[in-house]
């Protein structure tokens, strides 16, 4: 398979100003990320709240713009274009939204907000219309909602608008911002059945970004997981979910809920402790040692190799193989204090 | 067996443009000491209103009927002083958005200790002791320090503990949590799984949990009841209603859940629950049901017994055992 999309490097951090406009340091968001999507594969990026997943998203469509790095779609670095060039790519990349609530226009009926990205690329009216009501079609809304306003409709029927909005424009990329996150249990088997449907039937390429263990497993053939704002571990889904080798991507595992019956998974393992720590003054070098039950002072070393410990499995931590056993296993004395 | 909290024939109905709506349409449930009811369903089951009705916590104009009975005392004769008492005191609720459940403008520990001399009369020395003995108790890091800080400057996770401290604050019997960690990571609401687990223990209280993720009711749950539409379709021994889904909506809910190992399609329901204007006679799941038949749109099935642990509100029961 041809790689489609490829980053490099990616970086971002935003200053933070104090009262009076004083700069008092930067949060950094995203730190180094690189990789690579490839054609009709989808890739899954996991990781908790402030983790970056969200800020680069927008970062490889320069909703935001990048502090340093490359993002390589077909060879062609997007950070670099300008005026018509950019618009003709951003075209191929499109993006689904969280919250369907707010990323659809409430005062346009539903088809003139699939419509409407046509129209500002020159297509003509009617052409838009007709290309509008073929795509709410393919998303599986009847088509006498066309005239209908969003008001009228449910989160999960918001959210085909939405992903019709993203596709009329023929894009071969389709990001999906934890597209399904506010939608409830069997709303989202609907719209995830629904994108796995639309990438055979368009060969889309896909990055599905979620909090959702589950659902990204579901999803995707790759996985990347990201912690306060760098890539910690990624691998085919296979590898990550039953062979993970960094402490976070395995605290996050156990973390989950267990969907066995009468099987605590929460008893069973133990939890890693405290919370994030302020991404205005991330630790140096791993960035999760200060919760992590296996650091050394070695992690505090602010060039850490990151390893490729399988084909295509890579993983930010020197202790990968400290162990293949669960956290729960070790370090007793470390046991949370709830 | 004994009971702290039933609630028979609850109906609550709230006041709109178009008449009195009905948001729980005869709710029944009960539980028991030291004990986790998980009340499971998606947005606009009608699963926070019923916890809500407990407490008196609706909106003006809503029209509660039945009754909830609290230690065999009737809670909905009560008038709001009387109820103020129960409130917070023997019945304490945490609720799903941890920043609004606190006042922005008061330091976290002065709003905890606010709670207790509400319910007692202790002076302000001993209040301050007991509010630093809770927030370790919930893990809350340095508590003295912590007690002084306003509710924005916490974390979401802290924020939660901070509020489970404050429901902790007199001991309560019953505790009533609304989705409190569906806000959170995965990784806090672990933790704070747990600490419901560990305070559970050492408090004996009972907890009723609404939440909208099954992980979380596998978790926690002793008795589990499923609500669609304002009702509840299934209810019983946790494990048994778990293990052997019997209501068609449960089993659908389950199987639409994204788990491990799993390929193919997901199986779904189709279509969307109905809205509370406008409910169908009979079974409110006829028209999403692959079994229902003319019977289901006629009436509304009432619970029940299937074993004597798990009750279900479906009149296709025969039909489905025979189909499997």
């Amino acid at each position: 398979m041809n790689t489609i999309l490829e980053v490099k490097g990616v970086s971002k951090s935003f200053p933070v100003k104090g009262s009076f406009g004083k700069s008092k340091g930067a949060v950094s968001a995203v730190s180094d990320v690189s990789f690579s999507l490839k054609e009709r594969g989808t890739l899954g990026i996991v990781g908790e709240s402030g983790c970056g997943k969200s800020t680069l998203a927008r970062l490889l469509l320069r909703l935001i713009e990048p502090d340093e790095g490359e993002v390589l779609y077909r060879d062609q670095d997007i950070l670099t274009l300008k005026g018509r060039k950019l618009n003709q790519i951003k075209r191929k990349i499109q993006m689904v939204f969280q919250n369907p609530y707010s990323s659809i226009n409430p005062k346009m009926t539903i088809e003139n907000n699939v419509a409407f990205s046509l129209w500002t690329n020159g297509v003509s009216k009617k052409e838009a219309r007709k290309k509008a009501n073929d795509y709410l079609e393919a998303v599986g809304l009847p088509r006498s909602y066309a005239h209908r306003y969003p008001q009228s409709l449910s989160g999960g029927q918001r959210q085909r608008v939405a992903i019709a909005r993203a596709l009329v424009l023929e894009p071969e990329i389709i990001i999906a911002d934890e597209a399904v996150s506010a939608l409830d249990k069997s709303i989202q088997g609907q719209v995830l059945n629904l994108f796995q449907d639309l990438k055979k039937d368009f060969n889309l390429s896909l990055l599905f970004i979620s909090h959702d263990l589950n659902v990204v497993e579901y999803m995707s053939d790759e996985v990347m997981v990201m912690y306060l704002g760098k890539v910690v571990e990624k691998g085919s889904a296979q590898h990550i979910y039953s062979n993970a080798r960094h402490p976070y991507t395995k605290a996050l595992l156990n973390s989950e809920p267990s969907m066995k019956v009468g099987v605590s998974n929460l008893d069973k393992h133990q939890l890693i402790k405290g919370e994030l720590p302020s991404p205005l003054n991330p630790p140096s070098g791993c960035r999760f040692r200060t919760r992590c039950p296996h650091a050394t002072a070695q992690c505090g070393n602010a060039q850490l190799p990151t390893i490729e410990v399988n084909t295509g499995h890579h993983v930010a931590c020197h202790l990968w193989d400290m162990g293949t056993g669960s956290l729960s296993q070790n370090k007793q004395s470390d046991v949370l204090p709830i | 067996m004994s009971e702290v909290l039933q609630i028979k024939d609850l109906v609550t109905k709230f006041s709109t443009k178009k008449g009195m709506v009905p948001a729980v349409r005869g709710v029944n449930l009960s539980v028991e000491r030291g004990k986790t009811l998980v009340i499971i369903g998606e947005s606009g089951s009608g699963k926070s209103v019923t916890l809500r009705s407990i407490l008196g916590l609706s909106p003006q104009g809503t029209e509660i009927t039945g009754s909830i009975k609290f230690q065999g005392d009737e809670l909905l004769v009560k008038n709001e002083k009387q109820i103020q008492k129960i409130r917070g005191n023997k019945i304490a609720m945490v609720f799903q958005n941890s920043l609004s459940a606190f006042d922005p403008l008061y330091r976290v520990g002065k709003q905890v200790e606010e709670t207790i001399k509400a319910h007692r009369k202790i002076s302000r020395k001993e209040a301050k002791s007991i509010v630093i003995d809770l927030f370790r108790e919930v893990g809350i890091p340095s508590p003295e320090e912590r007690r002084r800080v306003y509710p924005h400057e916490m974390s979401g996770g802290m924020r939660q503990r901070a509020v489970i401290a404050m429901a902790l604050a007199c001991n309560p019997d019953i505790l009533l949590a609304d989705e409190p960690t569906t806000a959170l990571d995965v990784t806090i609401q672990a933790q704070i799984l747990n600490l419901f687990k560990k305070i559970q223990k050492e408090h004996g209280m009972s907890i009723i949990l609404v939440t909208h993720d099954i992980g979380v009711a596998i978790e926690m749950a002793d008795q589990i009841a499923v609500m669609y539409a304002g009702k509840i379709v299934e209810y019983g021994e946790a494990r048994q209603v778990l293990s052997e889904p019997s209501h068609p909506y449960t089993q659908a809910l389950m199987a639409s859940t994204p788990q491990k190992e799993m390929s193919g399609k997901i199986v779904t329901i189709p279509g969307q629950p109905p809205l509370i204007t406008n409910m169908p006679e009979g079974c409110a799941f006829s028209d999403r049901c692959p079994y229902a038949e003319s019977a289901c749109t006629k009436a509304s099935p009432e619970l029940d017994l299937l074993t004597e642990q798990h009750r279900v509100a479906c009149f296709m029961q025969d039909k489905m055992s025979k189909e499997a």
